[in-house]
């Protein structure tokens, strides 16, 4: 699966929201209804499913989508 | 003369049934929800038998994200709640400010619990998920019900062990008495089948371990009784001050005239000799209705089936009501059927008093065969029955001494 597919697929998981709001442009809390703890509990799934730790600096900046598949593409992850 | 106050809506999910109606036929033919434990493995505890919620499935009720963030407990009681609100016929015919939600639960969010310390062992702290306090803490099922159905007015939770929603109904009665609010969503719920749950009240010694009958295990007055069994649900009744239901034309279920609460301050799990707290009780549930025994013609028991409670509950209602009054009325425990739902059990039981108010039929004690010495009252063994009364008592007692009875009344539209 690619790295596109199971970031949208961990933001369908955690936000019930819909695949198609997850497009590269969504905002987590605008377009996404994310509240900060939806989005703390994001980055969670993020670590726990890439095995990698976010700080919490780098964790601020992931607003977008994209931003995450962004930062975790240039991470140059295995999986 | 103070304000009257009304059940206009009730909501119980339970072992047995999904909604109010149909726990309430099932309780009146007896049918018990006892068998058992499949949503955790039994195999280690002395007690393997429970009341559980059948084939629940939360996203039958609440959206995928709100059912991934309530722990179980929580989820009854708002199905219950929802329930309770939509049969009152109440939206949008009450300010919202002026709805207010008093929900309790003996526990809270035990399964959450016991998840997120598992978590925390195996994984770290840093793995908890952030969710964990406002899924697990005890009032969030109040505060998730405002939520749901809009309620702004006030919001709090009882926890009082197994007497939690029905110290739950007597505030709220009272708050509603005092015009604080002009209808409160009053109830409990109770989600306890998780490894320390049954745990814990196995190493009690309080349940019943007949586990070859899970049906006839909770025979509450029998002689062969053996402890109780432990169930969950949620259970919910919409109250409301008279004139604003009669002025929406709300349908009245039954009335809830006043209630009685004390302390054994005796011991944190044995009832006080001779039910004493219970007796003071149910005195002053009567003396609060401005009725005197001769008016009671039901009292729907906290009735255990441990060999404790049955025996001093029976001597409390000898107290309170006169022996020729005890020997007379009605008594009946429906955890013979439910089991106990624990927070949830005052409210399920109150719910089953004010039907069997309305309807004329009064529920039976549906397991019990032979009556242990010293249980010599009216428990209406085996079969319901039809009676037509005016007034009915519900009592509940927690660990804790903790001793709350609720007085109903027919409501006959005056």
């Amino acid at each position: 699966m690619s790295l596109e597919s199971r970031v949208t697929e961990i933001i369908i998981d955690k936000l019930g929201v819909k695949p198609e709001q997850v497009t590269v442009e969504a905002q987590f809390d605008t377009d996404l209804g994310a509240d900060s703890i939806d989005q703390y509990e994001l980055i969670m799934g993020f670590e726990d499913a890439f095995g990698l730790r976010i700080d919490e600096d780098e964790a601020t900046k992931l607003t977008t989508v994209g931003k995450v598949i962004e930062y975790l593409r240039a991470k140059d992850l295995d999986q | 003369m103070h304000k009257r106050v009304v059940i206009t809506g009730a909501g119980v999910i339970g072992p047995i049934g999904k909604t109010a109606s149909e726990n309430w036929e099932n309780a009146k033919s007896g049918k018990s929800g006892i068998r058992r434990m499949t949503i955790v493995d039994p195999e280690n505890f002395t007690s393997q038998i429970a009341g559980e919620v059948k084939d629940f499935d939360p996203l039958d009720y609440l959206d995928r994200k709100i059912a991934k963030r309530t722990d179980r407990y929580t989820q009854f009681a708002m199905i219950a709640a929802r329930e309770a609100y939509n049969e009152s016929g109440i939206e949008n015919n009450i300010d919202p400010t002026r709805l207010g939600v008093i929900i309790g639960s003996g526990i809270g969010g035990i399964t959450t619990l016991e998840r997120e310390h598992k978590v925390a062992l195996e994984r770290g702290v840093s793995r908890i998920n952030p969710f964990f306090c406002p899924m697990m803490i005890s009032n969030i099922a109040a505060g998730r019900v405002g939520i749901d159905v809009g309620a702004k007015g006030l919001n709090l939770s009882t926890v009082t062990a197994c007497a939690s929603s029905g110290h739950a109904i007597a505030i709220a009665v009272d708050m509603i008495r005092l015009g604080r609010v002009d209808a409160i969503l009053a109830g409990g719920s109770e989600a306890p089948l998780t490894l320390t749950g049954v745990g814990g009240f196995c190493q009690l010694k309080a349940l019943s371990t007949r586990n070859d009958d899970p049906q006839t295990a909770s025979r509450p007055f029998d002689r062969d009784r053996d402890g109780f069994v432990l169930s969950e649900g949620g259970a919910v009744i919409m109250l409301e001050e008279l004139d604003h239901a009669v002025k929406r034309g709300a349908t009245i279920i039954a009335e809830v005239t006043g209630s009685g609460m004390t302390c054994d301050a005796f011991h944190i799990t044995a009832p006080a000799e001779n039910g004493e707290g219970s007796a003071r009780a149910m005195k002053l549930a009567m003396q609060d209705s401005g009725i005197e025994p001769e008016d009671i013609g039901y009292i729907n028991a906290h009735g255990t089936s441990t060999l404790l409670n049955d025996i001093n509950e029976t001597e409390a209602i000898k107290t309170a009501l006169g022996i020729k009054n005890a020997m007379r009325i009605a008594v009946s425990s429906t955890k013979s059927v439910t089991g106990h739902m624990l927070g949830a059990a005052g409210a399920v039981e109150a719910i089953f008093t004010a039907f069997a108010l309305r309807d004329g039929v009064l529920p039976p004690t549906a397991t019990l065969q032979n009556p242990d010495e010293g249980c010599d009252l009216d428990y209406i063994p085996g079969k319901a029955r039809k009676a037509d009364i005016m007034y009915a008592l519900s009592n509940s007692l927690g660990f804790g001494g903790h001793n709350v009875t609720i007085a109903l009344k027919k409501y006959s539209g005056e």
